[in-house]
C-alpha cells in the first residue's frame, strides 16, 4: 500500500515537474483547462510567506547575508514577488519562488521561511507539551494523568521497543537523540496535516538534516567490527571482494539516504494525493465552467480525501516510527559486539 | 521542492540541535528517571505487600494460637476456681461440723457439770435432810421406840428412792 502510494507519487512528480512549475506564476484564464500542478506544488513547497487563504498571508522575515552585509526585511516587501527589494547596492527579487540577486552577487539565505517558522512553532509546541508532562512527574508520585498518560506509553514504547531492543545494552547514549527524532517527526507530520500548515517533514532539506544526524551518530559510535566489516566482509570469497567492498561502502551512505527519501516521499506523497483529489473537483468542473460536473464529483472526491487523510494520520505515526526504528537498527548494527 | 535549500538545512540543524538539548535536559531525562524510579518503587511496593501478606498470615496463625492458649487458660482457671470453690465449701462444712460437734460436746460437758452440781446439791440437801430427820428421830426416840424404828425405816426407804 505504502509502496504503491510512494511509486505513484514519484511518477507524479517526475511527470509534472518539468515545465509545470515554470507556469506556476501564470494567471490562468477560464478558457484554459484547470491545471492543478502549480497549486499542489505551491502548497507542498517552502515559501517566504505563510499563505493562509485567498490573498491573506503572514509575511515572514527574510535574512540574507551578502558580501559582509546582513539584509533583513519582511517578505511582504516583495509584494508577492511583484516588487524588488533594494538594500544598498543589492537588488533582490523573487524568481520562481526563489530569491535572486540581480547583480549576481553571492548571498547566503537564512530566511525564516514557512518551513522554518513552522518548525520553530512545532518545536516550541513539542517542548511545551513534553515539558508539561515532565513537570507532572516532579510534583507528586501519582498515577499518570492527562497529557502525561498519553505521552508516557509512547515514550516508553520508543525507548523499550524501538531503542532498547534494537541497539542492545549500550542503548542509553542514543535514547535522547532517537526520542527527539521520533517526536520531532511525529509533531511535524501531524501539524503538516492541519490546513494551512507547512510541509516540514515533506521537505527534503529537513529529512536530509535528520538523516545526517543519524549518519554522524552511526559513524561516530561505530566500533571496530563495523569498519572491519566494510573492508573485509566476513565469509566472502576473495574473488568477490572487489564487488563486495564497494557495495558495503556504498551501503554506509544508502542507509541514511533511504531514511531521507522515505520520510520525504511518504509525507509529500500524502499531501499531493490529498491536493490531487481536491483538484479533481476543479478539473471536472473545468475551473468553474461546468459547475454540475464539479458538484457531482465533489462528494466522491471529499470521501476519498477523508479516507486518505485518515491514512495520512496513520502514516504520520508510522513514518516517525520507521525513521526512529531504522535509525536504531543502523546504530545497533554499528555498535553491536561481534559474536563470530 | 526536491532541491536542497542551504538556509533550511542550517535552520533545521539549529532548531533540531536546540530541541535535542532542551528536551534532553527538561523532558526526557526527568521523565525517564521518574518512570524508572516509579517502576522501582512499584516493584518494591509489590514486594513489601507480599511480605506484609506473609506477615499477616503469620500473625493470624499466631493469633489463633494465642486464642487457643487463652481458651485453655480460661478452662484451666475455671476448673481451678471450681475446685477452690468446692474446697472452700467442703472445708466450711467440715469446720461447721467440727464446731457443731464442739458446741455439742461443750454443751454435753456443761450438762454433765450441771448434773454433777445438781447431784452434789442434792446430796448436800439429802445430808441436810438426813441430819434434819435424824434430829427429828432423835427427838422422837425419846418418846416412842417402836414407831421410831418404823419411821427410821420409812425414812431410809424414802431416801434410798431418792
Amino acid at each position: 500500500m505504502k509502496k504503491a502510494i510512494q511509486s505513484l507519487i514519484f511518477t507524479f512528480i517526475l511527470i509534472s515537474i518539468p515545465g509545470q512549475s515554470i507556469s506556476a506564476d501564470k494567471e490562468m484564464s477560464s478558457e484554459e483547462a484547470f491545471n492543478p500542478t502549480p497549486y499542489i506544488l505551491h502548497h507542498i513547497a517552502d515559501s517566504y510567506e505563510w499563505h493562509l487563504w485567498g490573498n491573506v498571508s503572514i509575511p515572514l522575515p527574510v535574512i540574507l547575508y551578502t558580501e559582509g552585509n546582513w539584509d533583513v526585511f519582511m517578505s511582504s516587501e516583495f509584494h508577492h514577488g511583484k516588487s524588488k527589494v533594494i538594500r544598498g547596492d543589492r537588488v533582490y527579487k523573487i524568481d520562481h519562488h526563489h530569491i535572486v540577486e540581480e547583480n549576481n552577487k553571492k548571498f547566503t539565505n537564512l530566511s525564516i521561511t514557512k518551513n522554518v517558522a513552522s518548525m520553530l512553532f512545532s518545536s516550541l509546541l513539542l517542548f511545551l507539551i513534553v515539558f508539561k508532562a515532565s513537570r507532572a512527574y516532579s510534583r507528586k508520585k501519582t498515577a499518570p494523568k492527562g497529557i502525561q498518560s498519553f505521552l508516557e506509553p509512547v515514550i516508553l514504547f520508543v525507548r523499550d521497543d524501538i531503542i532498547k531492543s534494537n541497539i542492545g545494552p549500550k542503548y542509553e547514549k542514543y535514547t535522547m537523540f532517537l526520542l527527539t527524532v521520533f517526536f520531532f517527526i511525529l509533531i511535524n507530520n501531524l501539524l503538516g496535516l492541519t490546513p494551512g500548515a507547512a510541509n516540514v517533514t515533506g521537505n527534503i532539506s529537513v529529512t536530509f538534516v535528520l538523516s545526517i544526524f543519524t549518519f554522524i551518530i552511526i559513524t561516530i559510535s561505530a566500533n571496530k567490527g563495523y569498519w572491519k566489516h566494510l573492508v573485509k566482509p566476513p565469509g566472502t570469497p576473495l574473488a568477490l571482494l572487489p564487488i563486495m567492498i564497494p557495495i558495503e561502502i556504498f551501503g554506509v551512505f544508502t542507509k541514511p539516504f533511504a531514511l531521507m527519501i522515505r520520510l520525504f516521499a511518504n509525507i509529500t506523497a500524502g499531501h499531493i494525493i490529498i491536493f490531487s483529489l481536491i483538484s479533481l473537483i476543479f478539473v471536472a468542473s473545468n475551473n468553474g465552467v461546468n459547475a454540475i460536473a464539479g458538484w457531482s464529483v465533489a462528494p466522491i472526491s471529499v470521501a476519498f480525501v477523508l479516507f486518505i487523510f485518515l491514512i495520512e494520520i496513520l502514516v504520520a505515526f508510522l513514518q516517525a516510527y520507521i525513521f526512529t526504528l531504522l535509525s536504531a537498527v543502523f546504530i545497533g548494527l554499528a555498535v553491536k559486539e561481534e559474536d563470530h | 521542492m526536491i532541491s536542497f535549500d542551504p538556509g533550511l538545512i542550517i535552520w533545521t540543524t539549529i532548531i533540531f540541535t536546540l530541541l535535542l538539548v532542551v528536551l534532553k535536559k527538561f523532558a526526557w531525562k526527568p521523565i525517564l528517571n521518574a518512570v524508572d524510579e516509579r517502576n522501582k518503587s512499584i516493584e518494591e511496593a509489590l514486594k513489601s505487600a507480599d511480605k506484609a501478606k506473609e506477615e499477616m498470615a503469620l500473625l493470624n496463625a499466631d493469633n489463633e494460637r494465642i486464642l487457643a492458649e487463652a481458651k485453655t487458660e480460661r478452662d484451666k482457671l475455671l476448673k481451678e476456681a471450681r475446685e477452690i470453690k468446692e474446697g472452700i465449701i467442703g472445708e466450711a462444712r467440715n469446720k461447721a461440723d467440727k464446731e457443731a460437734e464442739q458446741i455439742i460436746n461443750s454443751a454435753k460437758k456443761q450438762i454433765a457439770n450441771e448434773k454433777m452440781k445438781a447431784i452434789t446439791e442434792l446430796k448436800n440437801t439429802v445430808a441436810a435432810l438426813s441430819i434434819d430427820i435424824a434430829e427429828k428421830v432423835l427427838k422422837r426416840e425419846l418418846t416412842e421406840k417402836v414407831s421410831q424404828e418404823k419411821f427410821i425405816a420409812e425414812e431410809l426407804k424414802k431416801t434410798e428412792l431418792n
